[in-house]
């Protein structure tokens, strides 16, 4: 009896040992490595430029949708809730404030972290699978250097960049809804927004957030990628897990820095 | 297979568009034009109370926004509190001007309220309003209407 209950926290020490600790060592090992050789990623920015292709271009259209429907979504459910209390102007704030604060950020993460995210971690998942990683070394190319760099660097230029375009179409969508379908005023829909968003307080601490989850999204998919196992099951599994620890991470690192930014004045 | 410049293309009209976007939240979402930070002076005032008053809450004056309160500290020795102003530099006030702290609305946000005196005199920064008017704080209003109705009710008897 007591061996069993000896074994089975063995077990669970071995897992959490060998699936957390040890990863994340690893993980931090490989962020430094990857700081470290990012010098061709940026002397030679072609690569990187085709990786914001593939990262950030092709991410705009579901970005841009989801921001404009996230925005006349939060239109008509804020003018609902704000008509009540005979605020319905204030519904630029809300509009601009969630988006630019918190939703713009996150869910633009969110998206980046599904979208591309697992696309990184799945073409260096297979690389790693048939052996070009392998093939780099043996000629003597950096595989950090050439393929890791600019997909970690590419993913820390884009998000920022769909972060901004999410907000703003957002508040674009705000408007389509609120001034345009339902007749708020819109001059107190502007202007009680520009009175209401601060730049420092709320745009450049929405901006560092983003490119935080950047930072946070392409780690975790190359990391992914290049520890993924180099079979098919193995590549699948990184990309699943590419994307469940990118949005955990976003929503924990969101609350951190939300609790430091905006503790109140 | 895309050439390079078709890539560098769109990447370009990627960064512009994201570039763009951050301007247009600055600009029009923020309104980072108008309100110039550089050119201010600094005035002082004390309140009794200042009830639910904010750093950069605006200093309006006949309804115009002339600039931010900058700092609000606590005077231990007359036991008051002690905000900073800082007024855009295009708009002076003589030296007996008023403060009083007003809320926008029933329910809004708290502003300080000037109100612009006679003195030829106008001020400098560093400069203290003498005169100030406290925040309306609710409990006290109910309280003194309470005292009011019972003193009704004691003379009628």
């Amino acid at each position: 009896m007591i061996s069993r209950v000896l074994e089975l926290m063995r077990a669970l020490g071995a897992r959490i040992v060998n699936n957390w600790v040890w990863r994340l060592g690893f993980g931090c090992r490989f962020l430094w490595l990857t700081l470290k050789e990012s010098g061709p990623s940026f002397r030679r920015f072609h690569l990187t430029i085709r990786e914001i292709y593939f990262a950030g271009v092709l991410s705009l259209v579901i970005i841009l949708v989801s921001g404009l429907f996230v925005g006349m979504v939060l239109g008509l459910q804020g003018y609902d809730t704000l008509v009540r209390y005979g605020s319905a102007e204030a519904l630029g704030v809300l509009v601009s404030l969630s988006l630019v604060r918190e939703l713009g950020p996150v869910v633009a993460g969110l998206l980046f972290a599904s979208r591309a995210g697992s696309a990184i971690t799945a073409e260096i998942g297979l690389m790693k699978a048939t052996e070009q990683l392998s093939a780099m070394e043996m000629m003597a190319v950096d595989p950090i250097a050439r393929v890791v760099a600019p997909r970690f660097w590419a993913g820390v230029i884009s998000m920022p960049l769909l972060a901004a375009l999410f907000s703003a179409m957002g508040v674009f969508g705000g408007y389509l809804v609120g001034v345009r379908l339902i007749g708020v005023d819109e001059g107190s829909f502007w202007s009680q927004m520009q009175a209401a968003v601060d730049f420092r307080e709320d745009i450049v601490n929405g901006l560092i957030k983003s490119f935080v989850f950047g930072v946070a999204v392409s780690w975790i998919a190359v990391f992914e990628g290049y520890d993924a196992p180099p079979t098919a099951e193995g590549v699948s599994g990184a990309t699943t897990r590419t994307v469940v620890t990118s949005s955990l991470a976003i929503l924990a690192l969101d609350f951190v820095m939300t609790a430091l930014m905006f503790r109140g004045l | 297979m895309m050439t390079r410049k078709e890539l560098d293309l769109w990447v370009g009209i990627f960064a512009v568009a994201g570039i763009g976007a951050m301007l247009f939240l600055s600009l029009k979402v923020a309104n980072l034009a108008s309100f110039t930070s550089a050119d201010t002076y600094q005035i002082n005032a004390k309140f009794e109370n200042i009830g639910g008053l904010k750093i950069r809450a605006p200093v309006k004056s006949a309804g115009v926004v002339v600039g931010r309160v900058g700092d609000i500290r606590f005077d231990n020795e007359s036991f008051e509190a002690v905000v900073s102003m800082n007024i855009d530099s295009r708009f002076q006030f003589p030296k007996d001007s008023s403060a009083k702290i007003l809320t926008s609305g029933l329910l809004g946000e708290q502003y300080i309220g000037i109100t612009a005196g006679g003195d030829s005199v106008n001020m400098k920064g560093g400069d203290t309003l003498k005169l100030t008017q406290s925040a309306v704080v609710l409990e006290n209003l109910i309280g003194q209407f309470l005292y009011n109705k019972a003193a009704e009710g004691d003379g009628k008897k």
